[in-house]
């Protein structure tokens, strides 16, 4: 119970971050219908600008840990929109209306590349950071055995419901957000009624970019380490929890991100570590291949 | 681009500052700041004279590009386009609509195949004997397996249709098959090698099966998530696979039986040459030829038949094939299990190469760029296809050698570093100016009537 209590805290702080990463997978499909392959790799060099900036706060000198997580916060989501802006205005908006598969040959190929630049850039060691938020309250103890809630997993579940909050709010509440989900529903009517439907797409890749960024820096704090291969497993197990949670569905994409979360970190704690990742891949497959429309995302009508 | 004809200088240097401005904004901290290990945990470095350098690169690449495009436009505002919809009635067709490269793909594949025949002669005789060429040869067979696992992929992917992010783990099943048929069973590699394709084009079949009925980019990520299922059984499955460490002292090639060792049982004695180790390395790259010709050949043929002939409608409108009546799981599955085959018998070849394999040696990255020297040749095209594996996996090992690049970028500058930056690069410019790759203009396979080259331009109606 005291196990199982500990492995619930810890899959639901995974979960949220997979939730985070796998908003910006959703609203990509939901908007041009493409699988953002590249979304992972913006996650990764999101981790990389918040690790560079916590070393770089640290070198002025700024040792309130509150005042660096704030600062870093908005130069990573600042600096990672740019690169979700610049990667669908490169590698993606110009397939528009190409064949089928361009943009996913496209979006591996923005992934192979951002990949590899911040491994030429930054080299291909694993990098730590000294933790800096340490501790946490113990919820109860019993034989021995502590269930506790760290620091690092409050402020993770903390900013996460925060965001997703002011993120509900920007795309029910907003203009921007009707047009959005305008854009979403019919492309063609849309800019028909006058949306600005290039400046909308624009929009969701920055948005989703922003989201990629948080859930970075929070990977950062949880872990300590990133390295230039980091964007590829938590991208697929995020794409998992887009996929899992009705792709192109919003609360979908948060719901299957808090399950995928939750079943990596039970099955290695029940069954075997090693094979956690067969776990997340095999639930890919079985979600494509058996119930494609997930939980809460509704079946896809092909017309002629 | 049509509005960019009426710009003024000072716009596209504006539009050229943006642009640096934006590459600016991308290079902090990335590039502006390496983090060194040092005495105490990490240390920045700055290095704002690399991001100048890239800033100012970029501000004259765009500059250039612009200047270019304005030119361009001025001309088309001038000369009519040969692909305008109002030919006059009764004109000469335009030299525009017959392509004149459609002769080079012709001719290319000979002579490709021609040289391939005779690299390892020319290759001696250039750098005076057998061993000093070993570096060629060995180059050679390398590229070779890259071209045949282009061209087994190109089956699945271009001429299917069906993008296949997973093809690494058919080479990692034949590679697993002989190391592990071999070292146990002690099966000679000519019974192994049809095993191993057998074995790679049933899971072909067992992988393909579910997943027939998900439309293009969920097979293409279903297909990724068993790869990697593949991999990590591999590395985790120590019993059997030897987990990360791989399974090594795989038995070497026979010259069908005659192994290749000095002594009188030896392939030099059978035919009467003096002993010398290099008889192997050329054994091997005319057996990899011959196998990737192979795959050439039963695809060129395939695609002479009804099948090859499905494969292609599969690829350009599904739902128009099954309301034809061709039976699309049984055309998607056959096209799965041959790709898999021939990726099956790429991976026996390696292991037999090798000597050595482990679960390293079949990540995501290799699909990756097997993939990309399909894009890249232009999907469906064969000789494209040898081209961009030259292209790709020999031009970053020519780049190492050169010198004068260590002049210029110092000391340390190893091109192969970004060989997959490039890489990807390579594959979002190819599908933004040639979607149908570097051979982009063929001829259709069957034709109703008057045969047309496809070009590049028709790439969004779906033709050939």
């Amino acid at each position: 119970m005291d196990v199982f209590v500990q492995q619930l805290i810890n899959g639901l702080t995974l979960g949220s971050i997979y939730g985070l990463i796998a908003i910006g997978y959703t609203m990509v499909f939901g908007i041009i219908g493409m699988v953002n392959f590249a979304h992972g790799d913006v996650f990764m060099v999101s981790t990389f600008i918040a690790l560079i900036s916590f070393l770089g706060l640290t070198a002025l000198g700024i040792s309130s840990v509150a005042l660096a997580f704030l600062l870093v916060l908005i130069v990573t989501m600042a600096l990672t929109a740019l690169w979700g802006f610049s990667v669908e205005r490169i590698a993606y908006r110009p397939l528009r209306g190409s064949f089928r598969l361009a943009p996913l040959i496209s979006a591996i190929g923005v992934s192979i590349f951002l990949s590899n630049f911040v491994q030429v850039a930054q080299g291909a060691r694993n990098k730590a950071l000294p933790s800096m938020l340490d501790g946490g309250l113990t919820l109860f103890e019993r034989d021995g055995y502590a269930v506790t809630l760290s620091y690092k997993q409050i402020l993770i579940m903390a900013v996460t419901s925060v965001l997703l909050l002011g993120f509900w709010y920007l795309v029910q509440r907003t203009p921007f957000g009707r047009a959005q989900r305008a854009c979403e529903q019919d492309r063609k009517m849309a800019a028909l009624l006058g949306i600005d439907v290039d400046r909308t797409i624009s929009l969701t890749f920055v948005l989703g970019a922003v989201l990629a960024a948080v859930a970075g820096l929070l990977y950062l704090l949880y872990y300590g380490v990133v390295s230039f291969s980091d964007g590829f497993v938590p991208g697929v197990k995020a794409f998992t929890a887009a996929v899992l949670g009705g792709i192109g569905s919003l609360p979908g994409a948060v719901i299957g991100g808090l399950i995928i979360g939750l079943i990596e970190t039970f099955w290695s704690a029940y069954f075997s570590i090693e094979y956690k990742d067969v776990a997340a891949f095999s639930i890919l497959a079985i979600v494509l291949i058996f119930m494609p429309s997930g939980l809460l995302g509704r079946a896809e009508v092909e017309k002629v | 681009m049509a509005a960019a004809s009426s710009a003024s200088p000072a716009a596209i240097l504006k539009d050229a500052g943006l642009f640096a401005l934006v590459a600016f904004g991308l290079c902090v901290p990335i590039v502006s700041h390496r983090t060194d290990l040092g005495a105490d945990g990490l240390e920045l470095t700055p290095r704002w004279g690399l991001v100048a350098g890239l800033c100012a690169a970029i501000f004259a690449v765009r500059l250039v590009q612009r200047l270019v495009l304005e030119r361009r436009a001025a001309r088309a505002v001038l000369t009519p386009s040969p692909h305008q919809a109002t030919e006059p009635v009764g004109a000469e067709p335009n030299a525009a609509q017959y392509p004149s490269s459609l002769g080079l793909p012709r001719l290319g594949l000979p002579l490709f195949v021609g040289f391939a025949l005779f690299l390892p002669l020319i290759a001696a005789l250039a750098s005076g004997g057998l061993s000093p060429a070993r570096y060629w040869i060995d180059l050679g067979i390398l590229i070779l397996t890259y071209v045949m696992l282009g061209w087994g992929l190109n089956i699945v992917v271009g001429l299917a249709g069906l993008l296949d992010l997973g093809y690494v783990a058919f080479y990692a099943v034949g590679a697993y098959s002989y190391a592990l048929l071999s070292t146990v069973f002690g099966l000679s590699f000519w019974v192994c090698l049809p095993l191993a394709g057998l074995f790679a084009g049933l899971w072909g079949v067992m992988l393909g099966f579910p997943v027939l009925r998900l439309r293009g980019d969920y097979l293409a990520i279903v297909t990724l998530a068993f790869g990697e299922i593949i991999r990590l059984v591999l590395i985790n499955w120590t019993d059997v696979t030897g987990g990360s460490a791989g399974i090594s002292s795989i038995p070497r090639a026979t010259f069908f039986g005659v192994p290749f060792k000095a002594g009188p049982d030896g392939f030099s004695a059978l035919v009467g040459l003096p002993f010398d180790p290099m008889h192997r390395i050329v054994f091997l790259y005319y057996l990899i030829l011959a196998l990737a010709l192979l795959t050439s050949l039963v695809t060129l043929r395939l695609r002479r038949l009804p099948l090859g002939r499905a494969w292609e409608a599969l690829r350009e409108d599904e739902i128009a094939c099954r309301s034809l009546g061709i039976d699309t799981t049984k055309t998607k599955l056959t096209a799965f299990a041959l790709g898999a085959m021939f990726g099956g018998f790429a991976g026996s070849f390696f292991a037999v190469r090798q000597g050595f394999v482990s679960p390293e040696s079949f990540n995501f990255l290799e699909s990756a760029i097997i993939l990309a020297i399909v894009v890249l040749g232009g999907m469906g095209s064969q000789l494209g296809v040898a081209v961009a594996a030259v292209a790709m996996v020999g031009g970053p090992e020519l780049l190492r050698n050169l010198g004068f690049l260590k002049a210029v970028f110092g000391e340390g500058f190893d091109p192969n570093e970004f060989r997959l930056l490039l890489f990807g690069l390579a594959m979002v410019a190819m599908m933004i100016w040639r979607p149908r790759g570097l051979i982009s203009d063929r001829m259709p396979t069957v034709a109703l009537g008057q045969r047309k080259a496809i070009g590049k331009d028709l790439v969004r109606e779906g033709h050939g």
